[in-house]
């Protein structure tokens, strides 16, 4: 009995230490959004993923500062009077993929998988749910998801003064490929 | 017997590790923020009100500027407090790269053309470098096309003015900022024999922002050396600044009718002592001419 249960400590510590991890700090986040007097949309090419295949833990992290805007002053307006970046430097998300078991990351192929977990911005953090997916090619895996916030949520104010021109909810689109780390 | 807490905290061992996921990602990602910060936004524009300001407009971007400057408030309701007469001055302002600006302006006082070069040679930043303040050099020159009214006095260098100014600023918080302006002003032709050429001013901008998007600025050019005693007089504006989208309106009472550095500095005669103040709007939009492709300004 005492050789049972000491062969199942150690293969079970070991199994988590071997977990399979894959990260990136290159992914690409971008958002839009429509209004009737302007369209606005950004670009951050310095995100960081990172995802865990044996718990399915799913984390993203960028800095605010990364988005480029084509207008200069539209840039500065969102960091300084929008995000408050100074204030709010990093927008993250923390969860987990909660149909992992749908996903066999050794077999090529595109997956569907449901995201769900706690979204970070502005200081604000609000639980989401969403659909993404996993594309393995080669044994590698790339995630893409494509989902809206409401402004609102994220304690974003829009002065009257420009209501026409952001719209209430934003479209942000996420991509990255990610390595074996 | 191997003992049941020894089991049970191995067996707590790996959920340990799941729950640093978090932690882990921000060690991976590293010192995400850049090693140098650069201050900006000290003022919301490129002018106090009347004075050039420590901030520059960015890389590819086109200020047009009007300026307006109506008659004396105590004209009273007749006039409208000065509403009823308007002088203006239309301007464009480029940012060749965000350390260099020039701009050409022209003043219906005196149908006075002005140009400029505005050089930022150190900014306020902190990261890699600490650097409290910004330094900017200023040379520019105005030239009056409007008719003399003594034909003898016609000649083309009689037209032309100079300044030189250096401005030393620095935002001390979110919510203040302070900046000196040694200035020197020379006129070719100046008012009578007793006038000097040559006049030497010390500008003052101050900000104090009131909410994200208005602040209360004040701008003033004491003369320290070649004012005529009981003529020239000290210019001094106080107004509001209110920032939306790609405009910044400014609101402002003042006693300088000039709109560029020679007229508001030497040629104030306007005495705020008297009560001879008016009021004036500055209006700012902002063009982008280059697209934006950094993160950093």
């Amino acid at each position: 009995m005492k050789k049972y249960i000491l062969l199942f400590l150690i293969l079970s510590i070991s199994v988590s230490l071997s977990a399979q991890k894959y990260f990136t700090k290159t992914a690409k986040v971008s958002f839009y959004s429509s209004a009737p007097l302007e369209n606005i949309e950004a670009t951050n090419n310095a995100v960081g993923i990172l995802l865990n295949a044996e718990s399915g833990d799913l984390n993203f992290s960028l800095l605010i500062k990364s988005f480029v805007f084509e207008k200069k002053l539209m840039q500065e307006h969102f960091n300084e009077n929008y995000l408050e970046s100074d204030k709010f430097p990093k927008a993250k998300f923390q969860g987990k993929i909660t149909n992992l078991s749908e996903v066999n990351f050794t077999k090529d192929g595109k997956y569907t998988i449901e995201v769900s977990g706690d979204l970070s911005i502005h200081g604000e953090t609000n639980r989401i749910k969403e659909p993404a997916v996993i594309l393995i090619k080669n044994g590698k895996p790339s995630v893409g998801a494509s989902f809206s916030v409401l402004l609102s949520d994220y304690k974003i104010k829009i002065p009257s003064a420009v209501r026409d021109k952001i719209s209430k909810d934003v479209k942000i689109i996420i991509s990255g490929s990610l390595k074996e780390l | 017997m191997i003992p049941i807490k020894k089991i049970f905290i191995l067996l707590l061992f790996p959920l340990g590790l799941f729950a640093q996921a978090a932690d882990e990602l921000e060690a991976l990602m590293g010192d995400q923020e850049p090693s140098t910060v650069y201050v900006n936004n000290a003022f919301k524009s490129s002018r106090v009100i009347n004075g050039h300001s420590m901030e520059m407009i960015g890389e590819g971007v086109l200020d047009f500027r009007i300026l307006h400057r109506f008659g004396l408030v105590k004209n009273g309701l007749k006039d409208l407090f000065g509403l009823d007469q308007a002088s203006m001055r239309m301007g464009f302002d480029y940012g060749i790269t965000k350390d260099l600006t020039i701009g050409i302006g022209r003043s219906t006082i005196q149908k006075e053309l002005d140009g400029f070069i505005k050089y930022r040679i150190i900014q306020q930043q902190r990261g890699k470098k600490d650097i409290p303040v910004s330094l900017i050099l200023i040379a520019g020159s105005t030239i009056r096309t409007s008719t003399f009214t003594n034909p003898a006095f016609d000649a083309f260098e009689n037209r032309m003015g100079y300044y030189y100014q250096a401005i030393v600023g620095r935002k001390l918080n979110d919510k203040f900022t302070l900046q000196l302006a040694p200035t020197y002003v020379h006129r070719n032709l100046v008012e009578t024999a007793a006038d000097k050429n040559g006049m030497l001013a010390l500008g003052i901008g101050g900000r104090a922002k009131v909410s994200k998007r208005t602040a209360i600025v004040l701008d003033t050019h004491p003369i320290l050396y070649g004012a005529r005693s009981n003529y020239n007089k000290l210019p001094l504006s106080i107004g509001v600044d209110i920032e939306t989208g790609g405009h910044v309106f400014q609101l402002h009472l003042s006693n300088a009718r000039g709109m560029n550095e020679k007229a508001f500095i030497a040629e104030t005669l306007q005495d705020w002592g008297k009560g001879e103040f008016q009021f004036g709007f500055n209006l700012s939009r902002v063009f982008t001419v280059k697209k934006n492709t950094s993160t950093s300004f």
